[in-house]
């Protein structure tokens, strides 16, 4: 045991890889954010929601199918992507043309509309999920303690989030989304579908905020208001951002939960104030967000 | 290959509105296999609205649009341009977010037969050099102009939509576009251009049509092109 700025290195670390596990979240969540801001237009206030969708369709498929946790991150995506589908094709597909307010109350309702449904059948105390038993148990690396499930969720919200990237900025795919969301008319024009495009945008979005769900069941408890307690947080993460900048919603996210943990062991109190701090302070400064392009 | 005596193109009694107005009052041309054929008219007279509806992007179209034989008229954009039409917009569309290669290689080819991007490089060869350059829009205008074009050429469509591809342009650009339109001509395309600068379009058309509020006025050859210049300038008022 050693002290840094007379703090015990246990204390350090762990919240600094606190930090990492929430920036994971922040950042899975609000790259999702950012993907269907880009193509659709629309702030998906049901993200929290559908981050929530995540973590149960984990906790059924393991109840009512016994499939595991590996199961669940690939079914829990594609099922609440699924679900995102038919609400971009029912709701959102009507609400392009107009002002954002609308797609904000329709998906903000949404997100109570399917909270509540959730705390009437589950109450809101929280079901356990148990940790996948390959992750069970840590490493000691001498200056601290790090379990396997917690590196696990760093390691692959991290490949999960570059390989996003990837496909956004680099593919020829990608190249499609970004044209697109600069003018959708003429890459139409061009032969391709762009309403289906603007739909599977949609559909991964809200899959990654299901996946992002799935990792956190066996960290935080599974229950209907899980969502509700971070999307706050998550907003204010791509406010900082800058709304539409993938590799901005990546590292902000990253980079806030890791400021966030170092202010809970140097200034405790202001952990749960810190980001809105520094969101006024870059809105003051920088309106369009650190990695938003100023429009 | 194409009879060349049934026409490529097809607009009979078209129509069109922008929101609440309305904008073309019935249009009726043809377009043959092969040819350069041009829309002439002042501003407003409907040339890039008539564009636009060929293409599938005006809100709201009746009439009939037929290409190769079958009617687009209620198809969306992109299965018109699965079908073979290809579209350059007035103000370009090169997108900022994309750099010149992915630019170049945005539209997905719809059909074998489109230039090979070594056979691209050599209609405009500032375009090669231009490859490694970060993004479209950093461009000059002429160069993007050429990207445009460029960019449309190698989906194997064979109908062309060029609207105003001059317009701003130096003399020396102007030049190379006409060079351009003259070889896609050889090399088979069907272009169907849209022009305000009267002295360009004769270099490259076959024919003419002249619009005024929304319809087709006159129509000629660019044979008859002298016997027709008195009315031409009474039409566009130059």
């Amino acid at each position: 045991m050693f002290e840094i700025f007379g703090i015990p290195s246990q204390a350090l670390f762990g919240q600094l890889l606190i930090g990492l596990i929430n920036g994971s979240f922040y950042a899975l969540l609000s790259l999702g954010l950012a993907v269907i801001f880009g193509m659709l237009n629309i702030i998906n206030f049901t993200h929290g929601a559908q981050y929530m969708l995540g973590a149960f369709c984990a906790y059924f498929v393991l109840t009512y199918a016994g499939l595991n946790y590996w199961f669940a991150l690939v079914i829990a995506p594609i099922v609440v992507g699924a679900t995102g589908v038919v609400i971009e094709r029912v709701f959102l597909q009507w609400l392009y043309k107009l002002d954002h307010l609308y797609g904000l109350l329709l998906t903000f309702g949404l997100a109570l509309v399917i909270e509540g449904v959730f705390r009437n059948y589950f109450g809101s105390s929280g079901l356990p999920y148990r940790v996948p038993d390959a992750l069970q148990g840590g490493q000691n690396l001498g200056f601290m303690f790090l379990p396997n499930y917690r590196a696990w969720v760093v390691a692959f919200s991290l490949v999960v989030c570059l390989a996003t990237w990837y496909l956004i900025e680099r593919t020829r795919l990608g190249a499609y989304l970004r044209a697109a969301t600069e003018n959708p008319t003429l890459v139409r024009a061009f032969g391709i579908n762009v309403p289906r495009m603007i739909t599977l945008t949609y559909g991964f979005g809200v899959g990654l905020a299901a996946l992002a769900g799935v990792m956190a069941a066996p960290i935080y408890n599974v229950s209907p208001q899980m969502g509700a307690d971070l999307i706050i947080i998550v907003f204010a993460v791509v406010v900082i951002g800058g709304m539409g900048s993938i590799m901005g919603a990546i590292v902000t996210g990253f980079g806030l939960g890791v400021i966030e943990g170092l202010t809970k062991v140097f200034f405790p109190e202001a952990s749960n104030t810190v980001i809105f701090v520094i969101m006024a302070i870059v809105l003051l400064i920088r309106p369009a967000g650190l990695f938003g392009r100023g429009t | 290959m194409l009879d060349p005596r049934t026409p490529l193109l097809s607009v009979a009694d078209l129509e069109a509105w922008y929101g609440e107005s309305h904008i073309l009052h019935g249009v009726t041309f043809d377009v043959f296999p092969g040819e350069v054929v041009t829309l002439l008219g002042r501003n407003g007279a409907g040339k890039t609205t008539t564009l636009k509806s060929v293409m599938g992007i005006v809100g709201r179209r009746n009439g009939s649009i037929r290409f190769e034989g079958a009617e687009t008229i209620n198809l969306p954009s992109n299965a018109i341009a699965r079908a073979g039409v290809a579209f350059c917009p007035e103000e370009r569309g090169i997108f900022a977010s994309l750099n010149v290669e992915e630019n170049l290689l945005l539209p997905p080819q719809v059909k074998p037969g489109g230039l090979k991007l070594e056979q691209i490089f050599e209609l405009f060869p500032n375009l090669r050099e231009r490859l490694g350059s970060s993004q479209g829009t950093k461009l000059s205008g002429g160069e993007q102009q050429m990207l445009a074009i460029g960019r449309i050429l190698r989906t194997g469509a064979r109908l062309l939509l060029l609207d105003e591809p001059t317009e701003g342009l130096a003399p020396v650009i102007i030049q190379q576009i006409g060079k351009t339109i003259r070889a896609l001509k050889e090399k088979g395309f069907t272009i169907l251009l849209v022009e305000q600068n009267f002295r360009f379009a004769s270099t490259v058309a076959d024919r003419y049509y002249v619009m005024e509020h929304g319809r087709v006025v006159h129509r000629f050859a660019n044979s008859e092109l002298d016997a027709n210049l008195e009315k031409l300038h009474e039409y566009l008022g130059v």
